[in-house]
C-alpha cells in the first residue's frame, strides 16, 4: 500500500490557478491553516473557494486569491465578523455563492453520492433565490406535489482538512466533539489532501480512541501532511483550543503587516506544537 | 428586589418555549439562553439543550447526547426544534437579515451571512430576539431576505414565526395580513416608545398588556443558578 505522505508545499505544488478548492473545518474551528500558509506562499490564485468560511476564507480574500467564494458565512466565532472577508466583500473583490448552511450540507452530501442535486427544503422564499439567479427549483413527483429547491452537487477537484491523526495511508482520525463535514469534502473533491497533528501506525489509532473516531478514509485520501500546531490560530480540540491572542492580532493588523509575519516562513518555527 | 428589564427580557424569550414538549430549544445570544435554560428548570422540563456545539447538555452541563452540525442540521428539517435568532433588520411581516447591509452586489456593510435562517425559517419554528430595538433593526424592508417572512412564505408547510421579543416588548404575526402586532411591552414601556424606535407601524391593540412578571423561583433562577455574573445587564441595560 502507497505512503501518501507529503509536505504541505508538496500538496500546494499539486493545486493550480483557476481550481475549486473545498476547505473544510467550521468558522474559526479546526481549520487545514498550515496548508492555507503554503497555499498563501504559493502564487495558485483565481480560486473558487468552497468553504465553512473563517480566517482561511478571510486571509485568501486579502491575499487576492479567490475569483469566486461559496459560503453560508464567514466567522471567526469569538469575533463574529470576519474583518479581511467584510473588507473584501465591501470593495466586490470576488464573486459570491451566498447560500444556507444545510443547502452547502446538501450540495457537498450530493457531490460525494455523485447526483447532479439534491432537493432541500431550504432557499425557497429569501433571497438566497435572488442572488443566485441560476439556482433550480424541483417539484416532487409524488402527491404532494411540493417544490423544492434543487440543490446542485458542490463538486471540487481539491480539499483541504485537518484532523488530529492520521496514518500514512489517508486514514483519518477526529478526537474533537465534531466532525464538522471534513469527510464530506474528502468524498466530494477529486483529490484531497489530509493534515495532521501527528501520523501514527495505523493500529495505534484504534488504541485510544474508538473506531467511529476514523472520520476520513483512506481511498478518498490523496496525500497526508503531519502539521504538529496545523490548525492555529483555529482550535484543533482536544489537542488544543483557539489561540484568542493570535486571531485577536490577526483580526486587528493589516493583512500585509500579518502575512509578513506570519506568512514569511516564521510561522511554523514559531508555533511548533 | 425590583425586576430588571432584562430579566423580563429573560421571561419573555423563556416564554416562547412554553408548551413545547420534547424539542430542541436553540437560543441565540445570552439572554434567550437564560430563558431557555430558565424554561427547561421549570415550565418546559422536556426540552433539550445544547452547550453551542456538538453536545446536548442538562442545564448543569451534563452531556446527555451528541449532536454535530450534521445531525443539528438535519434535525432542523425534522421540525423538532424552536429556534430563536438575531436579526441585524427585521421587517413588519417577520422577514430577518443577517447576511449584509445596503446592496448585496457590494454591501456597504458585510455581516455574517445568510447562515441556517434559510433552512430555519422553512422546517422549524423560529423567532429573533433583538436587544436593542430601534429603527435601524426594524425596518420597512430588509435588504437581504434570510428568514423568510410570512409574506414570502406562501406554501412553507412548516412556516411559524412565534415571537420577535426586544428590550422593548414581545410581537407576534396574529393578525389578518400576519403583519407585525405589539403583542406585550415590557413594564416601563410605552407605546409610543415602541412606535419611535420602529421604522414601520406595528399593529397596536387597544389594549396592550404588559409582559409578564416573573415568579420569585423564577427570578432566584435566574439571580443566583442562571446568570449569577450578571452578564443579562450588559445584553439590555436599565
Amino acid at each position: 500500500m502507497s505512503d501518501k505522505t507529503m509536505t504541505a508545499d508538496e500538496v500546494v505544488s499539486r493545486l493550480r490557478s483557476g481550481m475549486t478548492l473545498g476547505i473544510g473545518g467550521w468558522g474559526s474551528r479546526r481549520k487545514p491553516m498550515a496548508l492555507v500558509r503554503a497555499l498563501l506562499r504559493s502564487d495558485v490564485t483565481d480560486l473558487t473557494v468552497v468553504s465553512y468560511g473563517g480566517p482561511d476564507v478571510g486571509m485568501l480574500a486579502a491575499a487576492g486569491r479567490i475569483r469566486k467564494l461559496v459560503a453560508a458565512f464567514v466567522t471567526l466565532d469569538s469575533i463574529p465578523l470576519e474583518p479581511h472577508y467584510r473588507a473584501a466583500r465591501e470593495r466586490d473583490a470576488f464573486e459570491l455563492m451566498e447560500i444556507d448552511e444545510a443547502m452547502f450540507m446538501w450540495g457537498l452530501r450530493a457531490a460525494a453520492h455523485r447526483l447532479p442535486f439534491l432537493p432541500v427544503r431550504a432557499g425557497t422564499g429569501s433571497d438566497v433565490m435572488r442572488v443566485n439567479p441560476g439556482l433550480r427549483t424541483v417539484t416532487s413527483p409524488y402527491e404532494d406535489r411540493e417544490t423544492f429547491v434543487a440543490m446542485p452537487a458542490l463538486t471540487m477537484d481539491a480539499a483541504l482538512v485537518h484532523l488530529n491523526r492520521a496514518d500514512r495511508l489517508g486514514n483519518g482520525q477526529y478526537l474533537g466533539p465534531d466532525p464538522y463535514f471534513d469527510d464530506l469534502f474528502c468524498e466530494a473533491a477529486d483529490s484531497a489532501y489530509v493534515s495532521c497533528e501527528r501520523i501514527m501506525d495505523t493500529a495505534e489509532l484504534t488504541k485510544e480512541a474508538p473506531p467511529q473516531s476514523l472520520l476520513v478514509k483512506r481511498h478518498t485520501v490523496t496525500g497526508v501532511v503531519e502539521a504538529p500546531g496545523g490548525a492555529h490560530f483555529t482550535s484543533c480540540a482536544p489537542d488544543y483550543g483557539r489561540d484568542e491572542a493570535v486571531q485577536r492580532e490577526y483580526a486587528s493588523t493589516p493583512w500585509p503587516e500579518f502575512a509578513a509575519r506570519y506568512l514569511g516562513g516564521g510561522l511554523d518555527d514559531r508555533y511548533p506544537e | 428586589m425590583t425586576v430588571t428589564r432584562s430579566e423580563y427580557c429573560v421571561i419573555a424569550c423563556a416564554e416562547a418555549w412554553r408548551d413545547a414538549g420534547e424539542i430542541l430549544a436553540s437560543p441565540m445570544g445570552l439572554i434567550p439562553s437564560v430563558g431557555a435554560r430558565l424554561a427547561r428548570l421549570t415550565f418546559s422540563p422536556d426540552l433539550l439543550l445544547t452547550d453551542g456545539e456538538a453536545l446536548l447538555v442538562r442545564p448543569d452541563g451534563t452531556p446527555e447526547g451528541w449532536l454535530p452540525y450534521r445531525q443539528h442540521l438535519a434535525l432542523v428539517t425534522g421540525g423538532r426544534r424552536h429556534v430563536m435568532m438575531g436579526a441585524s433588520q427585521i421587517d413588519r411581516y417577520g422577514n430577518q437579515n443577517i447576511s449584509c447591509i445596503g446592496d448585496w452586489a457590494r454591501p456597504k456593510r458585510q455581516l455574517l451571512g445568510v447562515r441556517g435562517a434559510p433552512v430555519n425559517t422553512l422546517n422549524n419554528p423560529t423567532s429573533y430576539w433583538v436587544p436593542r430595538h430601534s429603527r435601524r433593526v426594524f425596518v420597512e424592508k430588509v435588504d437581504m431576505v434570510c428568514g423568510v417572512g410570512y409574506d414570502h412564505a406562501a406554501g412553507a408547510r412548516f412556516h411559524r414565526i412565534p415571537r420577535v421579543v426586544s428590550d422593548l416588548g414581545v410581537f407576534d404575526f396574529d393578525t389578518p395580513d400576519r403583519s407585525m402586532r405589539l403583542a406585550s411591552l415590557h413594564p416601563g414601556v410605552t407605546v409610543e416608545q415602541v412606535r419611535e424606535a420602529t421604522g414601520f407601524d406595528p399593529v397596536v391593540p387597544d389594549e396592550v398588556p404588559y409582559t409578564r412578571e416573573p415568579t420569585a423561583h423564577e427570578l432566584e433562577l435566574i439571580r443566583e443558578v442562571l446568570d449569577p455574573a450578571g452578564t443579562r445587564a450588559r445584553e439590555v441595560g436599565a
